[in-house]
């Protein structure tokens, strides 16, 4: 088994913050009980408007520079993540295609870098 | 034969299923090249002494199979934070003196070769990544050769193949056949990379050759092992039927002097007619098999058998040519095709219908300037033909479609 980060990106314009969005939470609940066994962990973020960037610069110790905003400005911006538990790509990609984000924007999968290696 | 000579024998014919075994066997793709590749320098070490053994693949699959759990054996020994991610498969290696010196059956093996295509091709792999890992380790072509087939420096192909090795493993792209369900949304990936050797094995995009057999070769190569995989495929057929049928004609489309030579123009007596009876006979099974349903490769394999079959360029079944077209084009829209289907009407119904369904034609390539000058010609407007064939010259992306258009442009 592996664990695989699915980082939730929606269009800036239809967050699910945004008001009028009609029917995330009842497409989440859903979600939430199909891929309950297979859910490790996950959250949903405050909008991109509610970011804070931060660069130490010059190295440890540096200066701690504060910026207002999100580090990219884009057109889809994350919205949350899941970590789920799956045998390979094909099963993470599986349930990564249920998840409400992917027909409200876009899922981007990642393996989980297990503490302890380094990539081949 | 000479030892050496055997080896490569043998690394040419069962290399592929040496591997495609191993990578089952290992778990891990990466772990299985290297080790077969070492396998292959240990034979080059010992065959000139002790001769070729009685089963050259065998002794090549366990020699693989040793090299292999050395490596993996090495891995779990080493503390936690040096083993590679991805690779923290088998610890539990046998001990070579138990092992047993059997042989996959011929079933297994096609299995592997078959997973192998499909983890190759998967969706979660970029096409160039596809291409490569399938010319890498199926059709057994070294990393220079790969990267001389696609004009990047060596260190480039290599990155790039280390790259799609290290998603393999670290994404965990499964070493599995897709089941039925899953098939017809993965079948194309695997053709289109087939598909994609054999056009720039047939039309270099670059570079001075008309033809690159080696990669003509290498496709063929492949479609006939997806078909004897998957026998019952009708767009596998087609595929192979496209090939055979295209590649048939290679013979005379360059002269003697290396210069491409046009359809019209070619020596048909030069054809390879055993390759053109395979490929009629694989298409007329693809059409059985798919109930009246015709792919996309079946229309193409169509065309080139409407070319292949055709007594000379006069006596092309031109009707049956635009109908087809009509068909490719009924799948969406495709440039090329609409560009060959204007030519087709020209030589159906004359240059002036050619030059109308040119000109419905938004894409200005060189070959459209081309066949524009055709068409001028035909109508005697030489010309504003020559002007179409300067035009073409200027976008003409590779040397010798330059020297044929200057040719044309020459003799108007």
């Amino acid at each position: 088994m592996a664990l695989y980060a699915m980082m939730l990106y929606y269009p800036a314009d239809e967050y699910w913050t945004t008001p009028g969005q009609i029917g995330f939470s009842e497409e989440y609940t859903e979600f939430g009980k199909a891929a309950a066994d297979v859910i490790r962990g996950g959250k949903a973020l405050h909008g991109p408007e509610t970011a804070t960037t931060i660069t130490v610069v010059g190295g440890p110790g540096g200066d701690v520079v504060t910026t207002d905003g999100p580090y990219a400005e884009a057109k889809e911006v994350l919205g949350g993540f899941y970590l789920i538990e799956a045998d390979d790509l094909d099963e993470a990609t599986r349930w990564a295609a249920q998840i409400p984000a992917a027909w409200r924007g876009k899922v981007e999968v990642r393996p989980v870098f297990e503490m302890g290696t380094l990539p081949a | 034969m000479t030892p050496e000579e055997r080896l490569a024998e043998t690394v040419r014919v069962e290399g592929r299923r040496v591997l495609a075994t191993l990578i089952r066997t290992v778990g891990s793709l990466a772990v299985a090249e290297d080790a077969v590749q070492d396998a292959v320098l240990a034979a080059l070490a010992s065959w000139p002494r002790t001769g070729v053994p009685d089963d050259p693949r065998a002794w090549l699959t366990v020699t693989a199979r040793r090299k292999a759990y050395d490596v993996l054996r090495r891995e779990a020994a080493r503390p936690a934070k040096e083993v590679a991610a991805g690779q923290d498969l088998p610890v539990l290696a046998p001990d070579p003196a138990e092992e047993v010196v059997e042989m996959e059956p011929e079933s297994a093996v096609r299995d592997d070769l078959l997973r192998l295509l499909f983890t190759c091709c998967h969706p979660a792999l970029r096409r160039e990544a596809q291409v490569a890992l399938a010319l890498r380790t199926l059709a057994g072509l070294e990393v220079p050769a790969i990267a001389r087939a696609f004009l990047v420096p060596e260190a480039t192909m290599a990155k790039r193949l280390v790259r799609a090795r290290q998603k393999i493993a670290a994404a965990r792209i499964p070493y599995r056949v897709p089941s039925d369900a899953e098939l017809p949304e993965r079948l194309p990936a695997v053709l289109a990379v087939v598909h994609l050797i054999a056009t720039e094995g047939h039309a270099p995009s670059t570079g001075d050759g008309v033809v690159r057999v080696d990669l003509e070769t290498e496709a063929l190569r492949l479609a006939r092992l997806v078909a004897e995989l998957m026998p019952g495929e009708p767009e596998v057929l087609s595929l192979l039927a496209l090939l055979l049928l295209t590649q048939a004609r290679r013979p005379a489309r360059t002269d003697a002097g290396g210069r491409p030579v046009l359809l019209a123009d070619q020596d048909r007596s030069r054809w390879d007619r055993a390759a053109i009876r395979e490929g009629v006979a694989r298409l007329a099974e693809a059409v059985r098999r798919s109930g009246g349903v015709a792919g996309p490769y079946q229309l193409q394999a169509h065309l080139a058998a409407c070319h292949s079959t055709a007594p000379s360029w006069a006596d092309t079944d031109w009707d049956r040519i635009v109908g087809l077209y009509d068909l490719v084009l009924t799948l969406g829209p495709n440039p090329a095709v609409a560009l060959n289907r204007a030519v087709a009407v020209g030589h159906r119904d004359g240059p002036a219908a050619a030059l109308a369904a040119l000109d419905a034609d938004p894409i200005r390539t060189h070959l459209w300037h081309a066949a524009r000058a055709d068409a001028l010609t035909g109508l005697g407007w030489t010309a504003d033909a020559r002007a179409e064939l300067v035009a073409a010259i200027e976008l003409a992306p590779t040397a010798p479609d330059r020297r044929l258009l200057a040719d044309r442009l020459a003799g108007l």
